[in-house]
């Protein structure tokens, strides 16, 4: 009963979420556009498909997935070493809570709805030159690394814009030796790692650590691990779009020069 | 029948490939790390199959009805040929689906409990309540802004690098003068106003102009909306806390 109880909650959440966008939908198409939509039965049943996978989807994590990833995310962030009343925070005590935050930033990327939605795209608009998975993992790498930086800062209480003003900078240098055609898609790409199920787990895991890290304020060190989750998958995209033009051309000399011998 | 079935399992299996490497951690850390059962086992099991159930469906309904609609609005607006009319719905579709996501009302009420400890907003509900509400407000704004300037970017073909780093360069000056408690809140409602059935449907709608117009790329000019929907909201919610 509980759990039927969960499921229209958070359809009915999901149909207000929705609601706005039909509301401007229907309001342009009637008022502005005035043209038949091509295929309406088939979009609506698709508009219908993601609505009930979305639910399916929120309330399948709400049970399955994030009562344990907070849960352990709360125990990693306080280690015994630092519960032994140490007063001196060493960041070398958060080993595993590094560890656990790429491996569930990484993780919790690839089940991301919205990524799967723009890697989807991007094969097609590419011609298939971009692999959807590549760029997932690519994206994913940036959320582990970014997320376990993150982590870091927690523990050493450094300023957050020193973390993230360093990271623009390196993205803007990254741009200007990137191609055209990968730079908004590896924009957009830090956008859209952050949501569903990425923010909970990620936002359980900042202000727990903020939580127990002595000398920490939730309020203020327990944001921020987000931004480094947005910031880092720019980084990884651009790099790893940069690596395979470079790879690329290597092969490319080296057939050249094997060709010219 | 063969067909639809045999389309359905590969993404059924699509979904299980998608979802293993979050299993995988999980059941590592809690077992090899933390050394602890799984507290109920059974309903764990009951959620993970609504979880691979629910992202085939929404994978499902995104090829046949997010996809689709975005890219026929797209094109419709084009053969309209009206540019007001179509950064009039940009903007709408901006602010209309990020005034009521349910992560921004979190992050502006959390935010809201940061400026009331440091003595920005009076200590009361009707107080916290409003600077949440213009909180909202000013991200929503930001979101429509942002849908606007990036749908007027593919139309004249700018490039998307000068707008982003230009946004980059004013967010870092403008952290710089933005009381301290606005910054991590700042930060992080540039991640929160996109949802997940908004991303498809502005990815296809950038995509999809980008094809319909002569002489754009849909790589170099069709993406790019959402990493304005992440920035716009960052610059204006720093204003906001420089000006409140």
């Amino acid at each position: 009963m509980e759990f039927l109880a969960g499921l229209v909650d958070t359809a009915l959440g999901t149909a207000v979420d929705v609601l706005p966008i039909a509301v401007i939908l229907v309001v342009f198409q009637v008022a502005v556009l005035r043209r038949r939509v091509p295929n309406l039965g088939r979009i609506l049943s698709g508009f219908a498909a993601v609505l009930l996978g979305l639910t399916l989807f929120l309330i399948g994590l709400e049970q399955a997935l994030f009562p344990i990833g907070e849960t352990m995310a709360r125990q990693l962030a306080a280690p015994e070493a630092a519960a032994a009343g140490t007063a001196q925070v060493d960041w070398r005590d958060y080993m595993l809570v590094y560890a656990f935050a790429a491996a569930i930033g990484f993780a919790t990327t690839i089940a991301e709805p919205p990524l799967i939605a723009v890697a989807l795209k991007a094969e097609e608009a590419s011609g298939g030159l971009i692999g959807s998975w590549g760029l997932r993992i690519a994206v994913a790498v940036g959320v582990a690394v970014g997320v376990s930086l993150g982590a870091f800062r927690i523990v050493t209480g450094t300023p957050l814009s020193w973390y993230i003003i360093a990271a623009y900078v390196v993205v803007i240098a990254q741009t200007f030796r990137s191609s055209r055609s990968i730079v908004p898609l590896a924009y957009d790409s830090g956008g859209v790692t952050t949501s569903t199920v990425t923010v909970p787990v990620v936002a359980a895991l900042g202000l727990g650590l903020a939580a127990n890290v002595p000398g920490r304020n939730p309020l203020v060190d327990g944001f921020g691990l987000i931004a480094f989750a947005s910031v880092f998958p720019i980084m990884s995209v651009l790099g790893y779009s940069m690596a395979t033009s470079w790879l690329n051309r290597l092969r490319r000399a080296r057939r050249s020069r094997e060709e010219a011998t | 029948m063969r067909g639809p079935v045999v389309a359905l399992s590969r993404r059924l299996f699509g979904a299980v490939r998608d979802l293993a490497p979050i299993i995988v951690v999980i059941a590592f850390f809690q077992i090899v790390v933390l050394q602890q059962p799984f507290p109920n086992l059974g309903s764990v099991l009951v959620g993970l199959v609504c979880v691979v159930l629910g992202l085939t469906l929404f994978i499902q309904g995104l090829e046949t009805g997010l996809f689709p609609l975005g890219e026929a609005i797209a094109h419709a607006f084009a053969r309209k040929g009206s540019v007001a009319a179509l950064l009039a719905f940009g903007f709408c579709l901006g602010f209309g689906t990020t005034v009521a996501e349910p992560a921004l009302i979190a992050i502006a009420a959390e935010a809201a409990d940061v400026a009331s400890g440091a003595g920005v907003v009076a200590d009361d509900d009707a107080a916290r309540e409003a600077y949440a509400f213009n909180l909202r407000m000013v991200v929503a704004l930001a979101v429509g802004t942002a849908i606007t300037l990036g749908v007027l970017r593919i139309l004249k073909g700018w490039p998307i690098h000068v707008l982003i780093i230009g946004g980059y360069l004013l967010v870092t000056a403008m952290t710089a003068f933005a009381p301290d408690e606005i910054v991590g809140v700042a930060y992080d409602s540039g991640g929160v106003a996109t949802s997940t059935i908004t991303v498809p449907l502005v990815t296809a709608l950038g995509v999809g102009l980008a094809t319909s117009l002569n002489g754009r790329n849909p790589m170099v000019d069709g993406f790019g909306l959402i990493a304005f929907a992440c920035l716009t909201p960052m610059i204006f919610v720093l204003g906001y806390g420089m000006v409140v």
